[in-house]
This record gives structure tokens, C-alpha cells and sequence, in this order.
């Protein structure tokens, strides 16, 4: 019963156990956190808008955008490299779909001190339509957080801009 | 156990522990799949496309319901023809209005382009069918193991015979 063996699977047992509890208490305090984040995105330029050889529509913008995500970081968040992956995406319906969304750039957020930023991009990724819906369109632009602990549950929220609207014509 | 008396009673014993062990895991392996609402409520990472967010070893816990398929969620899916799921981001949603009918495109996002190269010939979307659940939370390092016993069985291998060889030569 003194064994060496006994000894050692009690020992593994219970730092398990008390590492699993850690774990949960540390994903738990999470949701304590109450995080006030702020976001903006200015459309500067449409730089050209064209429908593709199968007939779907693909745009390029220029945007400044700008948030301030620091009450996202808590002390259980990623501490090397990523903690918040944030991504724009153009919302907007068509008759054939009641929704689609389209991401059109994003990022990595590796630290507290870089979660306050402001970029100046062209879309990363084609703004492209299932057709050719977009002459004339409005849409909203979303930045979405997503949150990755050190361990535990993840949790994303988003912020929805409303207001912009593409050319009526080709350019 | 002074009251075992001979080596048949505690074979039994031993076995019935066995027993126990093996159905206790199951129950709570169902357990899982059934809270969960997916069939695999546990995957681990296996490759490198979700850096730095997943990194190889990491286990994910997955979810599924039957809210609509959105943007920026990390899912896991099947490709037909391909036995190994895939861990990505949604980048791009188009719902029917209609039918509900959900059309997604993924990315890894530590990769330079969408995953439409790796569907099957012809598909330039996922559907809800291929989709076996949501990422909902990690764990890093822990799947490691699994990774090691299915790269090197040789150490799967080692690893029974070292557990029967501890059966046949303990004597209780």
C-alpha cells in the first residue's frame, strides 16, 4: 500500500485533478471580465468594380479601420503570440440570399499594447457575390473579435457598422 | 484484500475492475458526444494552418447546433473522400433565402488562401452536412499524445506489451 507505485499514481492523480480544477477556474473568470470595445471603419475609396467571366461580381475597397479592443485582455488571454483574431466582413442580402457575408481582412492582435490600432488596407480577401448583385448595394461592415484563452472556452462578440453602399455603375 | 483467499477471486476481481474501467469511459465518452450535440465532441489539432491561434497537439472541444452557420466561426469539417477532419475558419456565408440553405467557404488562418482548393472536384462550398461541429474551447498540449500513438504505433505497441507484461507478472 506504500509502494512506490501506489505513491506515485496518488501524486499524478491529484495534480491532474487540481490542474483540471485550475483550468476551469481560470476559463470561468472570464466571464467576469466586462469588456467595453469600440470600433470604426471609414470606406475611402472604391477602387474598382468589375463582374467576373461566371458572372459574379468582385469589388476592392480601400478602408481605415480603427478599434480599441483592450478591455478584451484578461490575464488568462494568449500571452505570446495571438490573443485576438479580428476580422471586417461586408454583410448584405441579395433576393437570392437572405444573408451573406463576405470577410474582407484580418488580423492578429498579439498583444494588450497593439489592441488599439488603426490600419489603412485594401481588402485583403475578394469582395465577391454569389452573382451580380451588388451594383447599388447596401451593406453593413462588421469587425468580429475572437478571443483565445490560455485555456478553455473562447468567446467572440462583434461590433456592426451600417451605412455604407457600393456604386450603382461598373467601375 | 486479507479476505481473497485464492488466486481465482482475484483474477475475477481484477478483471471485473477492468471491466468497470472500460464501460465508465464509454459512458462518459457518450456522454459527451450527446451534451455536445456532435459526434466528435473532442478533435485534436493536427497541423499547423490555425497558428499561432491552434497549434499542433491542442485538443478542441466541439459543439454543434442547429443555429445557422456564421462567419468567423472555427469549425470542423469532413471533405468527401478525405478521411482526416479539418479545423478552419468561416470566412465567407451566402444563406438561401428560401430553403435556410447555407453556403460556406473556410480558410486556415494561417493560410494565404481559402480552402477551395482542398474541397472535392467540383464543390466550391461546404454544407452543413460536412460540417461536424463548432470549435467552443482548447486545451493546449494535451492531444499531443494522441498524435505521438497514431504517427509512431511502434510506441502504441511498446506501450501494451509493457502493460501485459505488468498483468501476467504482478501477482497481487
Amino acid at each position: 500500500m506504500h509502494s512506490f507505485g501506489y505513491r506515485l499514481n496518488a501524486l499524478l492523480t491529484f495534480s491532474v485533478t487540481i490542474l483540471a480544477i485550475i483550468c476551469a477556474f481560470a476559463s470561468y473568470s472570464d466571464n467576469l471580465n466586462l469588456p467595453s470595445p469600440s470600433a470604426q471603419i471609414q470606406v475611402l475609396n472604391v477602387n474598382w468594380f468589375q463582374k467576373q467571366p461566371n458572372g459574379d461580381d468582385v469589388v476592392s475597397l480601400t478602408m481605415n479601420i480603427s478599434a480599441n479592443l483592450e478591455s478584451m485582455f484578461t490575464w488568462n488571454t494568449k500571452q505570446d503570440y495571438l490573443k485576438v483574431f479580428v476580422f471586417v466582413a461586408a454583410e448584405y442580402e441579395t433576393p437570392l440570399n437572405a444573408l451573406n457575408q463576405v470577410s474582407l481582412w484580418d488580423g492578429i492582435i498579439p498583444s494588450k499594447e497593439q489592441a488599439k490600432f488603426w490600419i489603412h488596407t485594401t481588402n485583403k480577401y475578394y469582395f465577391t457575390d454569389q452573382g451580380s448583385n451588388l451594383r447599388g448595394k447596401e451593406f453593413n461592415l462588421t469587425l468580429h473579435w475572437h478571443v483565445m484563452p490560455k485555456t478553455g472556452k473562447m468567446f467572440a462578440d462583434k461590433i456592426v457598422m451600417s451605412g455604407y453602399r457600393l456604386p450603382e455603375e461598373y467601375r | 484484500m486479507k479476505w481473497v483467499r485464492n488466486s481465482v477471486t482475484l483474477r475475477s476481481l481484477q478483471m471485473i475492475a477492468f471491466g468497470m474501467l472500460v464501460s465508465t469511459s464509454l459512458v462518459a465518452w457518450k456522454a459527451m458526444v450527446c451534451f455536445s450535440g456532435s459526434n466528435s465532441p473532442v478533435v485534436v489539432v493536427l497541423t499547423g494552418s490555425m497558428e499561432p491561434g491552434f497549434k499542433r497537439g491542442d485538443i478542441l472541444f466541439l459543439s454543434m447546433s442547429e443555429d445557422p452557420i456564421r462567419a468567423g466561426e472555427i469549425i470542423v469539417f469532413n471533405i468527401d473522400g478525405r478521411k482526416i477532419p479539418i479545423v478552419h475558419r468561416v470566412v465567407e456565408v451566402h444563406e438561401r433565402r428560401n430553403t435556410g440553405v447555407v453556403d460556406a467557404l473556410t480558410k486556415g488562418d494561417n493560410n494565404p488562401t481559402n480552402d477551395r482548393p482542398l474541397y472535392a472536384s467540383g464543390q466550391h462550398w461546404l454544407h452543413q452536412h460536412h460540417i461536424l461541429g463548432r470549435a467552443v474551447g482548447f486545451l493546449p498540449y494535451v492531444g499531443w499524445t494522441t498524435i505521438i500513438l497514431t504517427e509512431k504505433p511502434i510506441i502504441k505497441y511498446i506501450l501494451i506489451g509493457a502493460l501485459g507484461l505488468l498483468v501476467v507478472f504482478s501477482t497481487g
